[in-house]
């Protein structure tokens, strides 16, 4: 990936015939496996475009033969997918800046080594990844906190994920000490030396945890459906759920049929299932480079 | 007072004899220095207390009967009558065989999944399709399981999903459906986590390959040793330390099959296969109201799962793996 050396093939040693044909299959079936990634997608994305008749026609294609926007027209107008788009940009960009806001905050200071309590709040963190509360007594208790039917209650409970936390200590972590040590002589206090010398040097990995979070709230169905009742406040994923299932013989008693009207055709489906991977999609070439570094750090254990 | 002075910790004495302490400071000194690293950490402590501890204490429920008249608190004890009420339940036994057959058959297939990937990868010396594959093997992991539900749906269903069209032209007329055979449910959620998140585990695995010095291989080839005795004695130990920790992480997971993805998939039909542990408490928990019952039974479920992820971590360390933590 990273670090690639350069061999002289053959220089040195030449390569066997086997060797020759192993090397074409690892290629081939390596394209299929990402072919088989991409194809499901490319199929919805020309199925959206396409019309309803091309569709129960032909069982596949990747180039529709008559291009429509019919479906985008009918999901907009009819299946209040606009405002699933909307709520769910919202809460993704409050619910990524809560959460970056407190898992920074709170990994500055662990990741100090002179920094007293810190094994003692280490493991307070640790415990949370191996025990939990668990559904029910976080509904009961997120309950009492008057969250339900709020965005609060899909933001709060997640607030510091401690694996992010502790990827964002390392980053902290991996910052040269003198740095400290320079702005301390210049009279700087901790929180200066926060917020105008650490946060400015870690745009990488607060892009990536972004990233992680941002998902994580965009991609939200299960914590939504629990807490949400209003469906004036549902995100998108709950929106495509219903339509996706409005007319396939799955019973599902958690959401209202009669909120979207008549059952959408297949070309619908697939336009929503389009407008809900779009953003996703979007975003992912612009921070790849962050992430894969991101879960690296994540891998290096310390 | 010299003597005294002496025994103090980390007391260093110079070549003419002069003692020099070095001043450690206080706890409270200390904190009014940096007063502001616990400011800082204030809202992050505040937060584990409020949305991770005191939902720890809620699960004093379990060992109650809870009416959300009485309150937490106020509910009587039962001791571990709910725990009785749930090993001696006939759900059980289903519960129990649906997760665990779920989880084996993600540890046989799925947990492997991203090893090969990686394998393969690391034997592609051109460097612009390495790239373009991991580019696009990634990108299934960032999409949410409603949207892949969504393409299980349309590639799948009986009626037109070119799954079925293709099936019934081999066999002649006949369709499979995946989507509601309850014998197909397990295999049906292992093969959407493969496609999902194989390639994205191939992350950690190609950063551990990524330290390996080059030349080992480089030496390796030159005396003579084919692709396998590379895989097998350079490759392969690179990585067994990042399997390892990855295994210990599965097995302590075993009894986490996730809510959604499930929740997603199932349906009337094939539901005999599809009810685990965790859509089960959310049943009986949040629709039906039995909320210490499935309190009870979610307690089991952590205490388990905290249990392997500790024994797994020390069988790890026994046979000299550097473990979790």
């Amino acid at each position: 990936m990273a670090k690639e050396h350069k061999v002289k093939e053959g220089a040195k040693v030449r390569k066997s015939t086997g060797d020759r044909i192993v090397d074409v299959i690892i290629y081939v079936v390596l394209g299929l496996i990402a072919l088989s990634t991409v194809l499901p997608f490319l199929y919805v994305l020309a199925g959206s475009f396409a019309t309803e008749k091309e569709l129960t026609e032909k069982s596949f294609f990747i180039i529709p033969s008559v291009w429509s926007i019919n479906a985008y027209r009918y999901a907009i107008e009819t299946a209040n997918i606009l405002r699933g788009l909307k709520n769910s940009v919202l809460l993704t960009a409050l619910g990524t800046f809560c959460c970056m806001v407190f898992s920074l905050t709170f990994a500055y200071p662990l990741s100090k080594s002179h920094f007293r309590g810190r094994n003692w709040l280490m493991n307070m963190v640790i415990f949370t990844m191996l025990f939990g509360g668990g559904m029910i007594p976080s509904y009961l208790v997120f309950q009492a906190y008057g969250l339900l039917d709020s965005w609060w209650a899909l933001i709060l409970p997640g607030l510091i994920n401690p694996f992010n936390m502790i990827i964002i200590k390392k980053f902290f972590q991996g910052l040269p000490v003198e740095l400290d040590e320079a702005s301390y002589m210049d009279g700087a206090n901790d929180l200066q030396i926060f917020a105008k010398v650490a946060l400015p040097l870690s745009k990488p990995v607060i892009a990536s945890i972004s990233l992680f979070y941002g998902v994580g709230f965009w991609n939200d169905y299960f914590n939504s459906m629990i807490y949400l009742s209003t469906p004036e406040k549902y995100p998108i994923q709950i929106q495509l759920r219903s339509i996706i299932l409005l007319s396939s013989k799955v019973s599902d008693t958690v959401l209202d049929y009669d909120m979207f009207g008549a059952p959408p055709d297949k070309a619908v489906k697939m336009a929503c299932t389009v407008i809900a991977t779009v953003p996703i999609l979007i975003v992912y070439p612009f921070v790849q480079k962050y992430f894969t570094k991101g879960v690296m750090v994540g891998a290096v254990k310390g | 007072m010299a003597e005294k002075v002496k025994k103090q910790k980390g007391a260093i004495t110079l070549s003419n004899g002069q003692v020099i302490v070095p001043k450690r400071k206080s706890t409270w000194q200390y904190m009014v220095q940096h007063k502001w690293l616990y400011f800082l950490l204030l809202p992050g402590f505040i937060y584990f207390i409020m949305f991770r501890y005191i939902p720890m204490g809620g699960l004093v429920i379990a060992f109650k009967e809870y009416s959300p008249f009485k309150g937490m608190w106020a509910s009587p004890w039962v001791g571990f009558g709910q725990f009785q009420k749930f090993f001696s339940n006939n759900d059980f036994m289903k519960l129990l065989t649906n997760t665990l057959g779920i989880s084996l058959l993600q540890l046989i297939f799925y947990f492997p999944a991203p090893i090969i990937l990686s394998l393969f990868l690391n034997e592609v010396r051109h460097n612009g399709y390495k790239r373009v594959v991991q580019t696009l093997v990634y990108i299934p992991h960032f999409v949410s399981w409603v949207i892949v539900a969504s393409l299980t749906y349309q590639l799948f269903n009986v009626t037109d999903g070119v799954f079925n069209v293709i099936y019934r032209a081999i066999s002649g007329g006949q369709s499979f459906d995946i989507l509601q055979k309850s014998s197909a449910f397990w295999g049906l959620i292992v093969g959407q986590d493969i496609w999902r998140e194989t390639g994205y585990g191939t992350i950690v695995f190609l950063a551990a390959l990524s330290g390996v010095d080059q030349e080992l291989y480089e030496a390796a080839r030159v005396d003579g040793a084919g692709r396998w005795r590379l895989m097998w004695h350079i490759t392969l130990p690179a990585i067994r330390g990042t399997i390892v920790m990855m295994l210990i992480m599965r097995v302590g997971s075993i009894l986490n099959t996730g809510y959604e993805q499930i929740f997603l998939m199932r349906n009337d039909l094939n539901l005999a296969r599809a009810e685990v542990f965790d859509t089960y408490i959310y049943t009986k928990g949040i629709r039906s109201g039995m909320y210490s019952f499935s309190s009870a039974a979610g307690m089991f479920k952590s205490v388990v799962g905290m249990i392997m992820v500790i024994t797994a971590d020390r069988v790890a360390k026994a046979f000299g793996e550097s473990g979790l933590y």
